[in-house]
């Protein structure tokens, strides 16, 4: 490339393998002194090559006019790949700081109002589902039941155990201080019943079936499987939904039951060899101190978070958009809000009923 | 005298596990001309632009692009290969959570240099050559079967390849749009010296745009010539074919 007088003249090729060096070389070119473009020379042509001749013309304020000399067939190629008859394409315009917070606050508003529309509409036809089971697969409350609650036995059972022998070894060591070894019974009980337990469950359910719900449901809304149900006149919610949402309201309390249980072996396992309680003392003290306010407490809470977890999971997976990575976000905010919700709702409990 | 073949499929084979799909293929596809794939559903028309393409593995044979074998060829090797070479998709295959621009900005700013005011302007032509300026900052989610297709042909010229693929391009586009995909496709052919290679059923658009005709049947390569020679062949299934498709 090359000026002369007024004139640029390309020569050789002007394709994306050129172009990057002859950006870097124009720079240094006077070009509003320019009034033609000479193309003679030019031997290839592509549109990358186009769009920097393009480029040249808008700098030196010329039309495709001043490009001259083209051979018939670059002039036709120019033609096609030109873009300077083209309307400017579209900018996304840059929002206002106090807009986006604005539209955020809507957003936020109208999000909340979708999850309680959700909750409406889950809640509804689970009551209904109980009784009516139309719209819903043969064995799907079983089948859920399987996968949130039975398959979950093992990872609940044995975080629970270690988490009983760990709370119950860290207190002991403080305990037998002062002569109170048998309080470590009472630590463990009460801790596992009232806290632990349904928080560890909670947690580990949020992530093993809150991010199930809502990467399937969201998969599903992303291939119109949820489009295809409604055209069959099946209502999503009833179909999909529910038979997880009957199953978690039957697994959890289970759940939370074994977590407890197993978090007091922990405790004893520590009780028999760290401290020499017997297990029959161990025993006693945990039924003294533990009250029936106590367990039903702790099952309800437990509700709470199972049907948090689905409505929450549900409603991610609904409100997907964009493809495979969609559905990566919601099962990630699904997960996220879940545990956030759960330990909202634990301190809740705790406010109301222990404060 | 004919041009030497751009591709050159000898004696291939492509199965899926235990089947075999594509029995002793041989195909040649010559440059700066529209070659059609086709035949019956399940004949094996993908699968052929796919082993051709080592999206899937051929079980045996040679294929030969720009005159060297890519059987057994390094990946590096063929890498540099796919840079000349765009594909179109049955579906489209738009990456989803990108919007069209950046769909099509991929290749432009993977395979070469171009600095970014370079890559708008090449983008914004490709859209406004299938007629789609205005979706430029859509999502795939937001373009209707038809756009989304048109979007995906954008980003498959975007670095002018020398061959172009396409799997299905007219189907489920309305006749309008068919007809403008075509003479789109012939525009690529006669002004850029594109080579294409084109999977499709429609027999409106073979008459339109197709060099040459590769007729496979059940797994086979029974016809190999121009359309004109296929319609006077004496080959039933491709006589099938054209007759059954005219109504």
């Amino acid at each position: 490339m090359k000026q002369e007088n007024n004139t640029l003249f390309l020569d050789g090729a002007v394709t994306k393998v050129t172009v990057p060096a002859l950006f870097a070389e124009q720079k240094n070119l006077d070009l509003n002194s320019i009034t033609s473009i000479d193309g003679k020379n030019i031997t290839e042509l592509d549109s990358a090559g186009v769009a920097f001749i393009d480029g040249v013309l808008l700098q030196a304020k010329l039309t495709s006019s001043a490009l001259v000399h083209l051979t018939s067939d670059h002039r036709e190629q120019y033609h096609t790949f030109s873009s300077l008859a083209l309307d400017a394409a579209p900018h996304v315009q840059s929002v206002p700081v106090f807009q986006q917070i604005g539209e955020g606050v809507l957003q936020w508003v109208s999000s909340l109002q979708d999850a309680l529309y959700l909750t409406a509409d889950i809640a509804f036809w689970s009551v209904v589902g109980l009784f009516n089971h139309k719209g819903q697969r043969k064995g799907a409350v079983e089948q859920q039941s399987l996968l949130i609650g039975v398959n979950a036995v093992g990872i609940v059972g044995l975080l629970s155990l270690v988490l009983g022998l760990i709370l119950a070894l860290q207190s002991a060591a403080q305990l037998r201080q002062f002569g109170a070894n048998i309080y470590v019974a009472d630590l463990i009980a009460i801790s596992m019943v009232r806290e632990m337990g349904p928080i560890i469950t909670a947690i580990l359910l949020a992530g093993r079936s809150g991010s199930a719900i809502a990467s399937e449901i969201a998969s599903m809304k992303v291939s119109e499987e949820i489009d295809a149900l409604k055209m069959m006149a099946i209502n999503p919610i009833r179909y999909i939904v529910v038979p997880k949402f009957h199953a978690i309201t039957i697994c959890m309390p289970l759940l939370v039951t074994l977590s407890n249980l197993v978090g007091i072996l922990g405790g004893l396992i520590i009780g028999i060899t760290y401290l020499d309680l017997s297990p029959t003392a161990f025993l006693n003290e945990v039924l003294n101190v533990l009250v029936l306010r106590d367990i039903v407490i702790s099952l309800a809470k437990s509700e709470i978070f199972a049907w948090a977890i689905v409505i929450i999971g549900s409603y991610f997976g609904f409100h997907v958009k964009g493809g495979a990575e969609g559905v990566g976000r919601a099962t990630t905010n699904s997960v996220v809000a879940s545990i956030f919700a759960i330990i909202l709702v634990d301190a809740i409990f705790s406010l109301v009923f222990y404060f | 005298m004919e041009k030497k073949p751009i591709i050159r499929v000898r004696n291939m084979v492509a199965k899926y596990g235990e089947n075999t799909i594509l029995q002793d293929i041989n195909a040649d596809f010559y440059p700066q001309q529209v070659t059609v794939i086709l035949g019956s559903s399940g004949c094996g028309k993908t699968t052929l632009l796919k082993n051709i393409l080592r999206l899937y593995q051929p079980e045996s044979g040679s294929i030969e692009m720009f005159g060297v074998e890519t059987m057994g060829m390094e990946e590096t090797a063929f890498e540099a290969l796919l840079g000349r070479m765009g594909m179109l998709f049955q579906n489209g295959a738009l990456l989803n959570s990108l919007p069209v621009y950046d769909n099509i900005a991929i290749p432009l700013e993977q395979h070469t240099c171009l600095p970014p005011e370079i890559i708008r302007r090449i983008i914004e032509v490709k859209l406004n050559l299938v007629n789609l300026s205005h979706a430029i900052n859509m999502l795939p989610s937001e373009l209707s079967g038809g756009m989304r297709k048109r979007a995906a042909l954008a980003r498959a010229i975007a670095l002018d390849p020398e061959i172009l693929f396409c799997d299905e391009p007219s189907s489920g586009l309305d006749p309008l749009t068919s007809a403008a995909m075509d003479n789109l496709i012939l525009k690529l052919k006669n002004q850029l010296k594109m080579s294409i290679v084109i999977v499709t059923h429609e027999l409106a658009s073979i008459h339109r745009i197709a060099d040459r005709i590769i007729f496979l049947d059940q797994g086979k390569a029974v016809f190999s010539g121009t359309l004109q020679e296929a319609m006077n062949c004496n080959i039933p299934a491709v006589l099938t074919f054209f007759e059954v498709g005219k109504f």
